[in-house]
């Protein structure tokens, strides 16, 4: 059958995240830090109104930008949390979450061999994206001394001509990093210098902790040659619906429009309609979480570094990404030692691209006696595993 | 909620089941700072102590809930607060409101059986100087209680257990 199998999706590598799932799957009484979504139910009344929509007959195309009255409140809800407007009626495109968003972008602007710097560790699907975009992926390095913010000169650094896209995702998953307004400055020049369309995703941006989340696209010069990528998933805590969103110049937005009125058509109409309560009343319930998200980070980050896992506290998102180096360990025998041995999982680092060698990702969407009890497991794994093991090879 | 909110009493509106030293924790603050917020509340009449949550509705149980309303007449002087008091000294009584609208107090009242509530009502409060009228309803099933919600169908939480 191989030889049927396009080359480009043939030579995809395997999602390092899928052979640990069939992994943790299949064990019972595990405590997973290992899940990148929320583990808050919907609030109510989102899920109530994509109920009501449903008896109201609501089951139907929508048009292929999505339906106006969420584009419009698309467009105040992005107005009053980045400072930048687009307009309902072309600068904005609902889509089947961020993922198909990026999908489009990527398939929008790519021309095959066109390059694309991502930073990386990075969320999983980038760098297959760009692949299947038949683009050429280029990972810029970002480092745990540093916040793994991302830094104008490591830029500089990995460009190459053909360079057309730069990928950005604060803050990170999976490492919680954020930028502040000065490197965010300094970025958005580099993007202006060099020519470049900017694909922010911004799909962590509400759960921030320490400081008030910036867009890149508020930047001088940057709006014009940005894609602002958000969705619904993290801070509505609707992973379930699929629903997200671009906003961009109407140009760029009438090309990604044409790849997902031929492929996908419309985001499902419940969901629009839900996400539609979300933007309108969802505030109070985005501020609960987030509060909730706030303490256990704090809680996750002390534990963690008084275990012997250093870690900066996250500036954003919902996870922390500590450093194994203390135990002797590589960044998979330690998660598989402590999956084996404490039934904790962690994703290891590498999962998430080269970078993250030497790192996990823990994730605290997870009630707070469950990570309470993680962090003892975790801990114990820890004081087990330094003497006994073998230093890292890496 | 405010910003500027007792943080030990957001933890109580919330209802998570916590020590005092998993409230610092939580909260940030110190153990005795969480001692000291609770001290605080309790004298300001805030936090009146700590009640099981349960759902007397279930046969096992064996108890029976009602919600009276009761119309009165206020005092010079004193208003409604003499008589209120005086009913929420009885046993029977699990709370009792001053309430707006067609009658004045609200009862919540808890006993073994039907007869003993219904005892309570006739030969207790209907009889008291000053109660005009009530107004009892029995409760038949609770679906919310206390935060709780009650039976429907139970929560599946289903989340992959590891995803990107
Ligand atoms: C950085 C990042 N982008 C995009 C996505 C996909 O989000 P959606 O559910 O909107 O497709 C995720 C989900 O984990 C993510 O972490």
């Amino acid at each position: 059958m191989k030889r049927f199998i396009a080359r480009h999706v043939a030579s995809l590598p395997k999602s390092g995240i899928r052979d640990f799932f069939e992994i943790v799957s299949k064990m019972k009484d595990v405590i997973s830090l290992g899940i990148g979504e929320p583990d808050f139910d919907t609030p109510w009344h989102i899920r109530e109104s994509a109920i009501y929509a449903l008896e109201k007959g609501k089951t139907h195309y929508t048009s292929n930008l999505g339906l106006l009255e969420l584009r419009r409140a698309i467009s105040e809800y992005v107005e009053q949390h980045y400072a930048v407007t687009y307009r309902p009626d072309d600068e904005i495109l609902v889509t089947v979450g961020v993922s198909e968003a990026i999908d489009l972008a990527l398939r929008a602007l790519i021309n095959p061999g066109d390059k694309v710097l991502y930073h990386q560790p990075c969320y999983v699907s980038y760098h297959p994206s760009v692949a299947l975009a038949h683009g050429v992926g280029i990972a810029v390095p970002t480092r745990a001394d540093d916040g793994f913010a991302l830094n104008a000169a490591d830029l500089q650094r990995a460009w190459q001509p053909g360079c057309k896209v730069l990928m950005i995702n604060l803050p990170c998953n999976p490492t919680g990093g954020t930028c502040d307004r000065a490197r965010l400055a300094e970025i958005a020049r580099f993007a202006v210098e060099k020519d470049l369309i900017v694909l922010s995703d911004e799909i962590y941006s509400e759960l921030v902790y320490d400081h008030a989340h910036t867009s890149i696209t508020a930047f001088p010069g940057m709006r014009e040659r940005t894609i602002f990528l958000h969705g619904f998933s993290k801070a509505f805590a609707m992973t379930g619906f699929r629903i997200g969103y671009a906003c961009g110049p109407a140009e760029l937005i009438d090309a990604m429009m044409k790849v997902h009125q031929y492929s996908m058509l419309c985001a499902p109409i419940l969901s629009q309609e839900a996400a539609i309560e979300a933007l309108r009343h969802g505030a109070d319930g985005v501020k609960t979480m987030r509060d909730q998200y706030h303490r256990r980070r704090d809680l996750v980050v002390s534990r963690l570094n008084a275990a012997g896992l250093a870690c900066r506290p996250p500036g954003g998102a919902f996870y922390v990404f500590p450093s194994v180096a203390s135990t002797g360990l590589g960044e998979r025998d330690f998660a598989y030692g402590l999956l084996e041995a404490q039934k904790v999982a962690v994703v290891p680092g590498t999962a998430f691209g080269e970078n993250g060698r030497g790192f996990v990702r823990a994730s605290f969407a997870t009630g707070y006696d469950q990570l309470v009890e993680a962090c003892d497991r975790i801990e114990r794994f820890v004081n087990t595993a330094t003497p006994c093991s073998a230093p890292s090879s890496s | 909620m405010d910003a500027l909110m007792n943080p030990v009493l957001k933890l109580l509106i919330e209802g998570g089941h916590l020590t005092t030293a998993q409230m610092a924790q939580v909260a940030g603050i110190p153990e005795a700072e969480v001692a000291g917020h609770l001290e605080q509340l309790k004298k300001d009449g805030v936090f009146l102590g700590w009640r099981p949550v349960l759902d007397l509705s279930r046969e096992s149980a064996a108890a029976v809930r009602a919600v009276i309303e009761v119309k009165i007449t206020p005092e010079r002087g004193g208003g409604f607060n003499r008589l209120a008091d005086r009913l929420s000294r009885f046993d029977e009584v699990e709370s009792c409101y001053l309430m707006s609208g067609s009658y004045d107090l609200l009862i919540f009242v808890t006993g073994p059986s039907l007869q003993k509530v219904a005892g309570f009502v006739s030969e207790k409060l209907s009889t008291l100087e000053g109660v005009l009228s009530t107004s009892t309803h029995f409760m038949l099933r609770s679906y919310k209680e206390g935060s709780f919600l009650i039976g429907g169908p139970a929560q599946e939480v289903d989340r992959l257990k590891v995803s990107p």
